[in-house]
């Protein structure tokens, strides 16, 4: 049977591991980007109303996946956003995706830390079975 | 850690034999239990970053390490550039300079309890924390270069705060050498609003009380007494720095087979020091650096105006001022003869000996004030450089406490409400922008900073001068 996508958060005492599963490499990036909102909040907190589009390029999925969370990293910082959903296509080392959220309001969506950045440890994009696994360790 | 895996060199260090592809040893600093605490992962990075090219006598943990990416953090390492030496944007961390500094105040703990909720507040009010905060000064591209160059130098001249200051930072307010143009159009775009900010997580502005003395000679040196309040303020070199940080990692752990250097594993991107990559970063790191000086100089004006306000006789005076993530090029002796060394401190703190030309007059005999920052609800210590310590790991000591618990553990373990009442009661007022942060930074969730401090002390890295305990707490 297909497991439903879904991600989890993996242990690394200093840091925090974010993980994402899917029936494609596209929606494992989708959820392991969910993962890394949920190391800041609550992901459902975020409403979805301000969409922001990313194209990146690299034929290396794991470097895709590293461009992929710090794009997002980036855009938070700059645009004081956070995303609370996700929809990534990619095909032939293309990216396309949309990030939906909301600026920050720090007393309804209690942000506990600031992602610095995605980092090589543990990285990796793979095929298990019939699901893609997408994580790495990301700095808080 | 198992032990086993071992050599034991004293009381409080400890050897990782070279074996494969290492070029030295590992050296671990930290009393027994400590070293058996430890990650097994401690082991492994330690003894990949003995494989680098150019590595000089041992790759060095702090006891405070832990698991960090590609070097570990509380990692010492330093590289010979005519060696073939290299440079890694991992071996400095994401947060280029972090760092620790501590001002005197001359006031007494009567007078803080006095208005102890009135200065939590206005320092709440007036320090720009947590996610999403900005600073009241917006960057354009020529201050921002200016900025970059000039470290809290150039804080200086824009009026925050007096000249001597500079003296009591490390390389006098300013890193030389940084070149703004490998500093990417993004990295200063994600910095433009984010001058005189702390940041989040597990930085912090502190009001503390001196609750115990350990050396009185050094104390006084120091200007410290017992009773004494001090301020520190734990941050870095917020989104500027990550952002060189994340792309430096990037295009290192994609160039080295280009630069004929096998990585173990390619979290330990590294370019060679003499390589257009390696000093673009430098460049860049350097940048960073300032940044960090810039912004700690920053946001000691601001807190420079809430203590005007509510104690008029206070001096804020810089006791110092360390950074525990950078690369630094610098003098050490190897085997009797003066070398010139690109030493990374990732999560470990320069610790200069008495005489070191890079510290000040008043301090140089006593040797550099170490801070080690604890966490909320415990205690900070303030240690000294050792002239052994100059030799046993480049002049460097321990950074902090280090988790025990991850985030997510210690979420399910505390509330934010529950950590904030109960360090109340005990006299210490914490202000955050969020309930969640708090948790996560529960001081139940750090190993025992007073382990730490100590066993720098008998490794001889540093020696104890004094504890601080909080009484206020910003949070980010």
């Amino acid at each position: 049977m297909h497991q439903a996508a879904h991600w989890e958060h993996f242990e690394h005492v200093a840091d925090m591991g974010v993980r994402g599963f899917g029936p494609t490499p596209a929606e494992a990036f989708s959820q392991a980007a969910l993962a890394m909102t949920a190391t800041i909040c609550e992901p459902d907190s975020i409403n979805p109303r301000t969409a922001v589009p990313f194209e990146l390029e690299d034929d290396d999925l794991d470097y895709l996946l590293l461009d992929w969370l710090n794009a997002l990293v980036y855009e938070m910082a700059t645009r004081r956003m956070l995303f609370g959903r996700f929809e990534v296509a990619i095909e032939d080392g293309q990216l396309r995706a949309t990030a939906w959220g909301e600026p920050v309001d720090v007393a309804r969506h209690q942000p506990a830390v600031e992602v610095k950045g995605a980092t090589l440890t543990e990285l990796s994009v793979q095929q298990i079975g019939d699901q893609w696994v997408a994580q790495c360790v990301i700095d808080v | 850690m198992d032990l086993g895996k071992l050599e034991k060199i004293d009381e409080n260090s400890w050897r990782i034999p070279q074996t494969g592809a290492m070029r030295v040893p590992g050296v671990l600093y930290g009393s027994e239990a400590l070293i058996r605490a430890m990650d097994d992962k401690v082991h492994e990075q330690l003894s990949n970053v003995a494989t680098l090219p150019g590595i000089v006598e041992a790759a060095y943990a702090m006891p405070d390490a832990h698991w960090g990416y590609g070097f570990p953090i509380g990692g010492v390492a330093a590289f010979d550039p005519e060696q073939g030496g290299i440079i890694s944007a991992g071996g400095v961390g994401f947060d280029i300079s972090c760092g620790v500094r501590t001002l005197h105040t001359g006031l007494t703990p009567r007078e803080i309890i006095d208005r102890q909720k009135d200065l939590a507040d206005a320092l709440f009010h007036r320090i720009p924390a947590g996610l999403g905060s900005t600073g009241a000064i917006h960057l354009n591209d020529a201050e921002m270069d200016a900025m970059l160059r000039g470290g809290a130098a150039w804080a200086l001249e824009r009026g925050y705060g007096v000249p001597e200051d500079l003296a009591h930072i490390e390389e006098n307010g300013r890193m030389s050498g940084a070149d703004t143009e490998q500093v990417s159009a993004l990295a200063k775009k994600r910095q433009r609003d984010e001058m005189g900010t702390l940041g989040s997580g597990n930085h912090y502005l502190e009001v503390q009380r001196v609750t115990e003395i350990f050396d009185e000679t050094l104390a006084a040196a120091f200007g410290i007494r017992l009773d004494d309040i001090k301020v520190s303020i734990h941050c870095g070199s917020r989104g500027l720095g990550h952002q060189i940080g994340s792309e430096y990692l990037k295009r290192m752990a994609q160039a080295a087979a280009s630069h004929g250097i096998e990585l173990p594993d390619r979290e330990l991107a590294c370019a060679p020091i003499n390589s257009d990559l390696g000093q673009s970063y430098l460049g860049a790191m350097r940048a960073g650096i300032n940044c960090a000086l810039a912004n700690r100089q920053i946001l000691t004006h601001l807190a420079r105006g809430v203590f005007g306000d509510l104690f008029p006789h206070a001096r804020l005076d810089l006791l110092y001022d360390v950074s525990h993530n950078t690369c630094k090029l610098e003098e050490h002796r190897v085997n009797g003869e003066k070398r010139m060394l690109h030493v990374h401190r990732k999560g470990a703190t320069r610790a200069f000996g008495p005489g070191h030309p890079a510290l000040p007059e008043p301090l140089r005999p006593h040797g550099q004030p170490v801070l080690i920052g604890g966490t909320m609800g415990t205690a900070s210590y303030i240690l000294a450089g050792t002239e052994e310590g100059m030799t046993r790991a480049w002049g460097s000591a321990c950074h902090g406490a280090g988790r025990s618990m991850s985030r997510h553990q210690a979420t399910r373990d505390y509330t934010g409400r529950q950590v904030q009442d109960e360090l109340a009661a005990r006299g210490i007022l914490v202000r955050s922008p969020t309930q969640r942060g708090i948790a996560e930074e529960a001081p139940g969730a750090y190993k025992d900073v007073a382990d730490v401090v100590w066993a720098a002390h008998h490794a001889r890295l540093a020696r104890l001068v004094c504890k601080v305990e909080p009484m206020v707490v910003i949070k980010g």
